[in-house]
């Protein structure tokens, strides 16, 4: 159990910090990198608490996609890193007070403060159940049956963005020398060359 | 101290929510790192829906989960789409340089 504690306690505070440095880092490249290592750290807290199906799922969407993604557009887009802080100190206040704020308001729907019955925190005195099937084969009986059609509609808004992205990000640059390879295959012997009868001294 | 509940989880997904949005208010020079501070404040929310799912015992919240991941996938992806496309055009990607569509 205190193992298991001390896991959660370092996957946390590894969290936390890496969510922090995310926002205040300088380098956009940085940013990504400590997106990267919440991502990672996020999904070793899922497999603490027992939900390892969604933990392999976010390595593998948001670490081996969407991370690579940001990394690939941050990379390509020639920006100017040292001008990307100027702002930081001028909107830290108001940043810092919305941010304050919405801590406190969600301290107080979690009932940090004076915790009573009916709230969010009691309902965690359970304690987590033993599953009677492993986690992957439970997520796999109720995905495939009750929730089909929302299982069909994720893969359509999946298939909408891509679409989407390739119509916003696709361009025809003229001046651009292509191979058309019908065109190429259909040339015959007749439009490709002509026999020219050359006189002797005469030139063509 | 040494018994994790529910409430340690729901902490840590508080404490990235807040640094997301405090993101998002501080950073006015770079959209890759608002839609980085969008992708961390979803992180955060999945963490509450797995938490809830699991202490709950109820499978849903994880499904439910998925489809949250799914979601920001394809708004990572669109949302890329568009600044490449804005970079290519403008030049920038300062947030307080985009104002075309100001009424």
């Amino acid at each position: 159990m205190i193992l298991q504690a001390l896991a959660f306690y370092v996957f946390a505070a590894v969290t936390m910090a890496s969510g922090a440095m995310v926002v205040v880092s300088r380098n956009p490249v940085y940013s990504v990198l400590f997106l990267i290592l919440a991502f990672f750290n996020a999904a070793g807290l899922f497999v603490l608490i027992g939900a390892e199906f969604v933990a392999m799922i976010l390595v593998i969407v948001y670490v081996g996609a969407v991370a690579v993604l940001f990394l690939f557009v941050v990379m390509m887009l020639d920006i100017n890193i040292t001008k990307l802080k100027e702002g930081f100190l001028e909107y830290l206040p108001v940043g810092a007070l919305v941010a304050i704020v919405l801590a406190l308001e969600i301290m107080f729907g979690l009932g940090v403060f004076g915790s009573t019955p009916g709230t969010v925190m009691t309902l965690g005195q359970h304690g987590a159940k033993v599953a009677a099937v492993e986690n992957t084969r439970a997520i796999g009986q109720v995905l495939y049956t009750q929730y089909f059609y929302l299982f069909q509609v994720a893969g359509a808004v999946l298939l909408v963005a891509m679409i989407g992205a390739i119509v916003l990000t696709l361009r025809s640059r003229p001046g651009v020398r292509r191979q058309k390879v019908g065109e190429q295959l259909y040339r015959s012997k007749a439009d490709a060359i002509s026999v020219v009868k050359v006189t002797t001294r005469g030139g063509v | 101290m040494w018994t994790i509940g529910l409430g340690h989880y729901l902490f840590v997904s508080a404490v990235l929510f807040t640094f997301g949005v405090f993101g998002i208010f501080v950073n006015r020079k770079n959209v890759i790192v608002i839609l980085m501070c969008v992708e961390l404040m979803l992180l955060a929310v999945n963490i509450n829906l797995v938490a809830f799912s699991v202490f709950q015992g109820n499978v849903v919240g994880q499904i439910f989960a998925m489809l949250v991941l799914t979601v920001a996938a394809a708004e990572a992806a669109i949302g890329l789409a568009i600044l490449v496309v804005y970079f290519r055009n403008r030049g920038t990607i300062e947030v307080e340089d985009i104002s075309a569509m100001k009424g």
